[in-house]
């Protein structure tokens, strides 16, 4: 019975549980129902997982009200590594949250702050396991909205610049997203996206479905932060709240590529439409510059956080550059890295935290000597620092080893040597920050300070160690991708 | 215990070692202990899988898959062997040497060196029991991870700057070069398992052949072939005992060990051979080992003239991986252990000689032998063995590598090994020399009299200011071993040849 | 002539998008930006709830006597773009208050100065 309304359950948990934080007002009682809540959407979502690895795909009709007309949950192998991932994440990083919460907000401070939390969790997993493209929509603003608050939580007043840009830019995205999605409806007249799957191809030559497209491109490539619609990010990751940081570059964008993955692959059918228009070279040369441009900003920051921001950037063009080969292994490769990457930012950005927390900063120079004074820290950053260049080990090498054989898979050497180089500056960056925690005399600021908090140390500890674990052992991160990849290409739903 | 218990345990035992040595960081003498009771016991295990091997065995031990292709799997055939005894031996000696320089120069972080230490240790005798190249190349990046503190061990300016180009060298090479080598090999055998014969001969043209040995030899950065030689001497800033693991212990010598296991079970020595895809790499090995020595005969610095002479000898054993016959293959695995005694030897003297006087320059060194008699005479013998003279262990491996060279039809590899010789000879003799048969500088001491009272003319006893006998008696030793070495070449070729035994 | 004004609402659409959008870019002050924003989102109840409407058809309520309606899907659909449109302008105000507070202006050049030292 309860196993029959998972995919409503996935959702509901959270949303219910948001105005529950909201009305009790109490720091403690809010992140007691965060915790309970994510934990039960985790849950739910390996719930999902096991039922979809039995069954194949379900189909779940909201409220009864049978689809095409009523609003479909759909959940697929695709969608429900998704789930996993922004649940999975959520549920390591609201444990780590309130420390660092309790600290800096007053009672009712914080329980709104985990109302944001779990409405934006709401909306994340909404966007991922609806098969209705207008609820899609809805969903997608739900959480931005609350992730926009999350931002301007921030200690510093750019927060709040950083949460206002990031609301012009997000909403302009989302804008452009429901104007495609609004066209494709005017042509099919459905807004299911099975059934659109089944009416696109036919027209999907067509003016206004082409137009339809160019909208979701733009819209979502801003969600998901492909350079160069990637400007608010920076910044939003860099002055909101460690929890936020964590949180959304665990899984904000990530769900944007699914978006993205979904409506290229899935609704307008399969690899073979996306490759026959123009967007895998656009996605090829966007990505790769994505990759350095990024990565050699990220060199020049002196701003840990802001280091990181811009090394998702750089990341997510990874991600996308495997999505652009338009091949199975290519698409395994950005899954996979999807999968991997999530852990290991949200993870890096948790450790920053127990920093701030303790030293009131994440500037590089008044990071000096906190190797010492913060081994644990410091050494998970280092542990993450080396899965995002890809050593052998960590997860990264899985992502970086897929990506490369999904280029020679191709032919195309030079690419193999550009990833390669990429992987490099991103070593000269994390490099930058050993050599400063490690080999420099504390600063005045660092001299006094203490290890992080034991409870934002361990939420931080399980994702390096799920670093280490998902570098040895493949199993769930590429065998799942390698199959999505492999429905994702053949465009079934 | 099975043999493969003892695989496990040779990593294990290190590891374990290094936890214990974080756990009594507030004890340096129990710190200590803990080092020479891992080091010890890492030996005695890796001591049982020996008579295996010898016996024709290959213990096995499997990981596990990571993804299709990718296994952590592990297994022991002659060479590993060969490096796994070099490298846990010389820890030993070398931990006790570490305590004598550590305390001598009052260091500081000397838990950190340990513990670094051990984890280098552990991922060699990864590196070693490899079964396949992408569990060697895990090991390979944890070794270099796990010595870039120890480079970086001062912490000021200039540790900090070699130990960055250090790790922006040996990591980045990996990364451009070793990683599409291992993607390629994968695409082209459909394994990536070592395996006598190789698992490329027949599948891969000269040409792809070529170009995939030129990844590898310039994707194993540890091998230290020209042009990717330049970390060694920048690693020079790092305390001796992070200098004689770098090159006599684990670090060059996983690199070497790398391009003979690529070279005799990836590409199969018939197939380089018959394809003659290896031939660049005799003529640039060569020019790296002349090349090399001559930078060297520049160096005034005693270390960095070291490096350069370590860079040299390297370049011999890529040489004979290169050349690729039977006797160039064993002479390169017989030069890993011969020069690794020789070069640890002269090493430990150059800390020796820091330690008593903190003098660096080797024109500093005039009439040293004097004060420092056992220290010198334990240099002449080390630097015997690297030159390559009898009755010293490096003759050996320098003639089976100039007889594998007319094997293969490398005349010129002959001559240019006797001019090397001539160049080592002319690097490393005026040293003794100076330290033996020149006066004392008579305003050195003056300045340095606390650390180095010569007395001109005073009895035998009064005029010794060894270094602390813990840094004395390991270098003493090592020569001898050199000496030793001389008698054992049957021994060492008897293992060696089982490498080129492939199953019908 | 004709042919223009049969897609008049599409025009209209446009016309509200690009201008919306142009505020955005163009205004420095932070409240004009939202107010851009604003017309930005407007074009899209218009785009949604123009095709939607039958010829003849009357208000999607059942009742004796009318057999011809307008689809009342996109009415659904744009009071919900609505609740959300409005959510977004209200946040946004929220912000600009804040902003307000912490920097004493809201011109984004004006803030972007004091940002930068």
């Amino acid at each position: 019975m309860l196993a029959q309304h998972l995919p409503a359950l996935q959702v509901v948990i959270p949303l219910l549980a948001a105005p529950l934080c909201a009305l009790f007002r109490r720091g403690f009682i809010g992140w007691l129902i965060a915790v309970a809540a994510n934990w039960l959407a985790f849950a739910a979502s390996i719930g999902l997982l096991i039922r979809v690895l039995n069954e194949g795909v379900i189909s779940y009709a909201m409220g009864g009200w049978a689809p095409p007309i009523g609003i479909e949950y759909r959940v697929d192998l695709i969608n429900v590594f998704v789930l996993l991932v922004v649940s999975g994440v959520g549920a390591v990083i609201i444990p780590f949250a309130r420390t660092g919460t309790a600290a800096r907000f007053n009672d009712t401070d914080q329980a709104w702050f985990y109302t944001m939390y779990l409405l934006a969790l709401t909306g994340l997993l909404g966007v991922t396991i609806t098969g209705d493209a207008f609820n899609i929509f809805v969903f997608l603003e739900i959480s931005s909205l609350a992730s926009y608050v999350m931002i301007a939580m921030g200690r510093d007043r750019r927060a709040l610049t950083a949460a206002y840009q990031y609301l012009i830019m997000g909403t302009v995205g989302a804008t452009f997203i429901v104007i495609g999605i609004g066209l494709l409806w005017a042509m099919t007249g459905t807004l299911n996206l099975a059934d659109l799957a089944q009416r696109i191809p036919e027209i999907n030559d067509t003016r206004p479905v082409l137009a339809a497209l160019a909208f979701l491109t733009v819209g979502i490539s801003l969600k998901l932060a492909l350079f160069p619609l990637h400007l608010w990010l920076p910044n939003a990751y860099a002055y909101a709240p460690a929890v936020t940081s964590a949180f959304l570059a665990g899984t904000a964008t990530k769900v944007a590529i699914y978006l993205f993955l979904r409506f290229f692959y899935t609704v307008f059918g399969g690899g073979g439409f996306f490759s026959s228009t123009p967007l895998p070279e656009m996605f090829l040369v966007l990505s790769i510059v994505a990759m350095f441009a990024a990565s050699t900003v990220a060199l020049f920051q002196d701003d840990v956080k802001r280091m990181f921001a811009y090394s998702s950037v750089a990341q997510i063009g990874f991600i996308t550059l495997g999505i652009s080969f338009v091949t199975e292994a290519g698409l395994t490769a950005a899954m996979t890295h999807l999968f991997n990457h999530a852990i290991m930012k949200a993870g890096i950005f948790m450790l920053l935290g127990g920093v701030m927390f303790r030293l009131a900063s994440v500037k590089l120079e008044d990071m000096a000597g906190i190797g010492r004074k913060m081994p644990f820290t410091m050494g998970g950053i280092v542990i993450l620092g080396l899965g995002l260049i890809g050593t052998p080990g960590t997860s990264g090498f899985i992502s970086k080893w897929w990506i490369v054989l999904a280029a020679l898979e191709k032919d195309q050497w030079w690419l193999v040597a550009l990833i390669l180089v990429a992987s490099l500056i991103t070593m000269l960056y994390v490099g930058r920050i050993v050599e400063v925690a490690y080999f420099r005399e504390p600063s005045a600021k660092a001299a006094s300070v203490r290890e992080a908090p034991l409870a934002m140390l361990i939420p931080a500890y399980v994702l390096v160690a799920a670093t280490i674990y998902f570098g040895l052992d493949t199993n769930w991160s590429v065998g799942l991708a390698q199959q999505a990849a492999a429905d994702l290409l053949a465009g079934l739903y | 215990m099975e043999p493969a218990d003892h695989i496990l345990l040779a990593m294990l035992i290190p590891t374990v070692g290094a936890l214990l040595i974080v756990l009594a960081r507030s004890n340096p003498n129990l710190r200590e202990a803990v080092t020479l009771v891992t080091a010890g016991l890492l030996f005695v295990n890796v001591l049982q899988l020996l008579p295996v091997v010898l016996a024709g065995g290959r213990p096995e031990l499997f990981g596990f898959t990571v993804t299709p292709g990718l296994e952590v799997a592990f297994q022991v055939e002659p060479l590993g062997i060969l490096f796994g005894l070099i490298a846990s031996f010389l820890w030993i000696v070398n931990s006790f040497y570490s305590i004598g320089y550590m305390r001598g120069n009052k260091e500081p972080r000397q838990t950190q060196f340990y513990v670094a230490f051990a984890i280098a240790l552990a991922s060699a005798l990864g590196i070693a029991f490899s079964a396949n190249l992408f569990t060697l190349f895990l090991f390979y990046e944890i070794l270099t991870l796990s010595t870039y503190p120890l480079v970086a061990h001062h912490g000021d300016a200039k540790a900090r700057r070699g130990a960055r180009i250090y790790l922006i060298i040996l990591l980045g090479t990996s990364i451009v070069f070793f990683i599409p080598a291992l993607v390629w090999t994968l695409a082209i055998a459909g394994t990536l398992d070592f395996m006598p014969g190789g698992i490329l001969a027949g599948k891969a043209s000269g040409l792809t052949t070529g170009l995939l040995l030129a990844l590898f030899a310039f994707g194993i950065g540890k091998a230290a072939l020209m042009p990717v030689h330049k970390w060694l001497p920048n690693a020079m800033v790092a305390p001796t005992p992070v200098s004689a693991l770098l090159h006599a212990v684990a670090v060059v010598k996983a690199g070497v060990f790398t391009i003979l296991k690529v070279s005799v079970y990836i590409f199969g020595s018939d197939h380089l051979l018959a394809t003659g895809a290896s031939e660049w790499l005799v003529y640039l090995a060569t020019f790296s080992l002349l090349a090399a020595s001559v930078i060297a005969l520049t160096k005034d610095n005693l270390k960095a003239r070291l490096a350069y002479s370590t860079v040299s000898q390297l370049g011999y054993i890529v040489l004979g991986a290169a050349i690729a016959t039977p006797l160039a293959l064993i002479g390169a695995g017989m030069h890993i252990l011969m020069h690794a005694f020789g070069k640890i030897t002269l090493f430990f003297v150059a800390g020796a000689i820091h330690t008593a006087t903190h003098k660096t320059e080797i024109s500093q060194l005039n009439g040293i032998g004097r004060a420092m008699p056992f220290t010198m005479g334990a240099f002449f013998i080390g630097a015997l063995s690297i030159i390559g003279l009898p009755p010293l262990g490096g003759a050996w491996s320098k003639l089976y590598i100039a007889l594998g060279g007319m094997d293969g039809d490398y005349w010129f590899v002959v001559a240019a090994l006797m001019i090397s010789s001539v160049l080592n000879v002319a690097y490393l003799m005026p040293i003794v020399v100076r330290a033996f048969f020149r006066p004392p500088d008579p305003d050195e001491h003056a300045h340095d009299h606390d650390h180095a009272p010569v007395v001109e003319n005073g009895s035998f006893r009064s005029r010794i200011a060894e270094a602390p006998l813990l840094c004395v008696v390991p270098l003493m030793f090592t020569a001898f071993a050199c000496f030793i070495l001389f008698f054992a070449p049957d021994a060492i070729q008897g293992l060696l040849q089982g490498m080129m035994e492939v199953p019908r | 002539m004709t042919e223009i004004l049969a897609d008049l609402n599409y025009w209209v659409t446009i016309f509200l998008l690009m201008g919306g959008l142009y505020i955005i870019v163009a205004h420095g002050n932070m409240v004009k930006k939202l107010v851009g924003l604003s017309i930005f989102q407007t074009s899209v109840y218009l785009l949604f709830i123009s095709p939607g409407k039958v010829l003849g058809g009357t208000a999607p309520i059942i009742a004796p006597g009318f057999e011809l309606y307008s689809n009342p899907l996109p009415h659904v659909l744009i009071l919900t773009a609505i609740v959300v449109g409005v959510a977004t302008i209200a946040l946004g105000l929220a912000l600009v208050v804040r902003i307000h507070e912490a920097y004493g202006t809201i011109e984004d050049d004006e803030v972007q100065e004091m940002e930068a030292d």
